[in-house]
């Protein structure tokens, strides 16, 4: 009897996760540590953590990782990227960290063209505290602070954060996934190689978008949220390449 | 042997699986159904009822956000 899948190496094994059932977040962890360990960048690798339901990542993945303060994951990214650029650096966020709270310094990294990369993970609530509404909220969406759904006329329309810095020149890699589906998984594992293949050439900020379902905040079941995703948030956020300046910046750099 | 006649084994760690029935949905061969009996952590988790008919496509693998499901070849 062989083992056919086999523990990541960079994932910490014999731990349970405090995240809900059905959340996305363990199985973007599961696609990082296996891909670090692919590509052999887990000893040079530097992951930084967001304000959010991810905060405790550090206890599930065994390289470095740093704790950053709500929204400020890519300042925090830079800064270690600058020091030393032999790191690996990835910062992980979710949509009230970076589209919210850190727009700032997720707008001004993209326009600098920081060489780092980052995984946002979209479920557009406000996970950690209680499901509040957050700018990636849909319309109509019922959430604890919209509790007869988002009225555009009050507060907004949904925010498409990814499409904004996709049009920056300094952004070379860009792409919207789920991990609603298993081809969803397989994709978003495609997206994430590329966005790392991007900082190990040196070609500029990568951001992969990861549609992720969040059952506990949504009151559904698992299965019923994975479907929502597929349903109602991908007529919003449509998945897809959203710019690959990849083969322009090759030949920048000459 | 060739691959049509592989056989797999599907393992769950029972302590480690949360329930979300993620595995149990996108498993195209019904090989995995939650377990009437509870868990350490008071969910009631997937299992293998019959792992006889696996193909070893690792979609639950794929699915589960907790890592919870080994599958053995041979």
């Amino acid at each position: 009897m062989e083992l056919i899948n086999k523990w990541p190496e960079y994932h910490k094994k014999d731990v349970v996760s405090h995240y809900c059932p059905g959340c996305g977040h363990g199985i973007v962890h599961r696609i990082v540590a296996e891909l670090l360990e692919e590509m052999d960048l887990g000893k040079k690798a530097y992951l930084v953590c967001p304000a959010g339901c991810a905060v405790l990542a550090y206890l599930y993945l065994d390289f470095d990782i740093i704790e950053s303060a709500h929204g400020r994951g890519t300042a925090i990214a830079t800064g270690a990227k600058r020091a030393n650029p032999d790191l690996f650096v990835i910062s992980y966020q979710g949509d009230g960290d970076l589209s919210a709270i850190g727009t700032a310094e997720t707008i001004h990294s993209a326009n600098r063209g920081e060489n780092i990369c980052v995984i946002f993970i979209n479920n557009a609530v406000y996970g950690m505290t209680g499901g509040q509404m957050a700018p990636t909220s849909l319309l109509g969406q019922s959430t604890m602070t919209s509790p007869m759904g988002r009225n555009p006329e009050v507060d907004g329309y949904p925010l498409h954060i990814t499409d904004v810095v996709a049009q920056f020149p300094g952004v070379a890699y860009a792409e919207r996934v789920t991990v609603s589906s298993p081809a969803g998984v397989k994709k978003t594992k495609k997206a994430i190689r590329n966005a790392f293949l991007t900082q190990q050439e040196g070609l500029g900020y990568s951001i992969v978008e990861v549609l992720s379902p969040c059952p506990t905040n949504w009151k559904m079941d698992p299965v019923t949220a994975c479907k929502w995703v597929d349903n109602e948030m991908t007529k919003e956020y449509k998945p897809g390449l959203l710019t690959d300046k990849r083969e322009e910046k090759r030949k920048e750099k000459g | 042997m060739s691959k049509k006649d592989k056989v797999f084994t599907v393992k769950v760690r029972r302590d480690f699986c949360k329930g979300c029935g993620l595995c149990i949905e996108f498993c195209k061969k019904e090989v995995l159904a939650a377990s009437p009996k509870l868990n350490r952590m008071g969910y009631n988790p997937a299992e293998a009822v019959n792992s006889a008919a696996c193909i070893g496509c690792l979609m639950c693998t794929q699915m589960c956000p907790d890592l919870a499901i080994e599958v053995y070849s041979g």
